[in-house]
This record gives C-alpha cells, structure tokens and sequence, in this order.
C-alpha cells in the first residue's frame, strides 16, 4: 500500500497548534467584541478543522478525488446556509411581503 | 490479472488463497500472481482497493457533515432569531467542562492518528493497540464529562418540557437554545458511543496481529470516522459554550 507516512512530530505539532487554538478561542471569548467574536471562534474553529482534515485525515496526501468528495461536502453545507439564511435574513425588506 | 478472477470466480467467499510471502515469490514468471492475501477479487491492486474504500468513508463522511449541517442550519436559523437570547442560555453551560472535552477529544485525535501510524509502520500488535485503547479511554472520558454536565442540566431544570425552568429574560428562546443542545451534543455523543464500538473491533483486529505497512486500511478508515466527530466538536464547543461567555 503506498498510503504517505507523515512524521511524529508533524502529528505533535497539529495537536500543539489545535490546542493553541482552543486556548485563543476560549480567551478572545473572555471579552466583549461585538460581532468580531463570532468571526474569531468560527475563522479559528475552520483553522482548527482544516488542520485535522489535513494532517490527521491525510487529506493532505490523498487522491483529487478525495478532494474533491470531501470539499464538496463543505461546499453544500455553505449551500444549505447562504440560501437559507438569503431568504430569513431578508424578510421584510420590501414592504407588505411575509415577514 | 484474468487468471485469478477465474480461479476464484465461483467461490462463496471471495478471500485469495494465502500467500506466505509475497515477495519471495520471484518476479518475472508468476508475478501477476504475486497478490495480496488482503487483496478482494474485484480490485486490481491494493492500491486501487485502499482508494475505493478511503473514497467510500469519505462519501459517508459527507453524508454525516449534510446530517450534522440540518442541526447546524437550525441553530443559524434561531440564533438569528434571537441572538440575545441565545448568548443568555448559553451563559448557563459551563465552559471549563466545555474546554476540558475539546482538549480530550484533541488528545483522542493525536492517539488516533499515532494509531494510524503504527499500523503504517508495521508496529507491533502491542503499539497499535495501546494507541487504539488510549483513544477509546479519552473517548469515554469524554462521554464522563457529558454525563456530569446532563446530569447538572437535569438538576437545573434546563431540559425542556414541562419541567423546563428559567429565570431569565428570555425564556422561550433559552427553551429552544437548550433544545438545539441536547440535539447536537446528543447526536455527537451517540456518534462517539458508535466510535468507541468500532475502536473496539479495531483493537481485536490490531491485537491479532492484522494490520501492517502492506494492509491497514480498517484502522485508516475509523480514524478517519474518529477525526470527523472530533471536528464536529470544534464547531460545536464555541457555537453552544462560548457565545455568552463575556458576561460573565
């Protein structure tokens, strides 16, 4: 089987970055920053998850396909949101339609 | 390669003969018979077999990120509704619990990975299966913590339905808030109860001696189950446990 062996401590070192990252989040949370606290926990959560699919799922040595199997889903899930949100975000917008 | 999808065509089981050594056989005269005991009837190679089911996961992996999604549009959707609300119920859950499971679980992750390795690097049974029986021990320390938090959430009258108590000021959102927890972290703890059942198998597996370099792919594959309930969790801690936490 030809599957990529990545070293020890590249598997260390996403789990020190991961745990960093937990720490940021937690403590950026500790503080008032309107809508800038959402941006930072969800831009550090995808960080976070982005590191994971990588180097733990080995995405990062993995065939297009897997790719593009495993971006897609993401990219759904960003379909289900934007359209969703399209339509509850802008009720009400113009006047006398269901709100 | 038509040879051996003849010899073994008719067969109930569709499991090649054993082969001692694979690379003792000499090249040359029999090498297209030179396969992997591993190696099932209908793949080539093991190669374009460890593709097929990486790829498999992968579509399932999709599917869960699609189920997971509903429980994450519904969240979107309220907290939209009422953001205010939201950060209130949300104040209530208790983060050093919270941030204490997001490091397990990350542990869990890095001594699934190592596992991974192990199998990869023909480790012994021994390595790979301490790496598999840490994972599964975190697992289940995390599904501790999950207990003491429902079980203060019961204590707390913070399980809608009739018994649903609070004393904020936004009740009816805070209702739905706590809804939209035991749902999520519901589904993910069940996910993690089903993890720790294939880690168990994966153990028995590892402890036979049936993973090496040449064949890994059961273990490669629940890791990649463990990795995406893990990433699940990263979303999750800060959407439920953080979002009020500033008041405090």
């Amino acid at each position: 089987m030809s599957g990529h062996v990545a070293p020890k401590s590249l598997y260390y070192l996403i789990f020190l970055a991961l745990m960093i990252g937990t720490g940021v989040t937690v403590l950026v949370a500790k503080f008032d920053l309107g809508p800038l606290n959402n941006i930072v926990m969800l831009s550090v959560a995808c960080a976070k998850a982005l590191l994971v699919i990588l180097f733990f799922m080995h995405v990062r040595w993995s065939s297009r396909l897997t790719w593009v199997v495993a971006g897609s889903g993401f990219f759904w899930l960003l379909i289900l949101f934007s359209i969703t949100m399209s339509d509850y975000m802008s009720r009400g917008w113009v006047p006398g339609t269901l709100r | 390669m038509l040879d051996r999808h003849a010899e073994h065509f008719p067969g109930p089981i569709h499991q090649p003969p054993l082969v001692a050594n694979v690379d003792a056989i000499q090249p040359g005269v029999h090498a297209e018979h030179a396969y992997h005991p591993r190696l099932q009837h209908h793949f080539d190679d093991m190669e374009q077999q460890v593709e097929a089911s990486t790829l498999g996961m992968w579509v399932f992996l999709v599917t869960e990120i699609m189920f997971f999604g509903g429980l994450f549009m519904a969240y979107l959707v309220y907290r939209w509704a009422s953001p205010t609300g939201f950060q209130e119920a949300s104040n209530h859950l208790n983060v050093t619990w919270g941030a204490v499971n997001t490091a397990v679980l990350i542990c869990s992750s890095l001594t699934m990975a190592l596992g991974v390795r192990a199998a990869q690097t023909s480790a012994p049974a021994r390595t790979q299966v301490g790496w598999i029986v840490a994972t599964m021990v975190l697992g289940a320390a995390f599904l501790g913590v999950k207990v003491i938090e429902y079980t203060d959430k019961f204590t707390h009258h913070l399980v809608p339905g009739p018994n649903f108590v609070w004393e904020g000021q936004y009740p009816a959102a805070a209702e739905i808030f706590y809804s939209l927890y035991f749902c999520m972290t519901g589904l993910h703890a069940l996910h993690m109860i089903i993890g720790l059942g294939i880690m168990t198998v994966i153990a028995i597996m590892a402890w036979r001696g049936q993973f090496d370099s040449t064949y890994y792919t059961p273990v490669e594959v629940s890791g990649l189950y463990w990795h995406f309930v893990d990433i699940v969790w990263i979303f999750l801690f800060p959407l439920l446990y953080l979002i009020g936490y500033h008041y405090h």
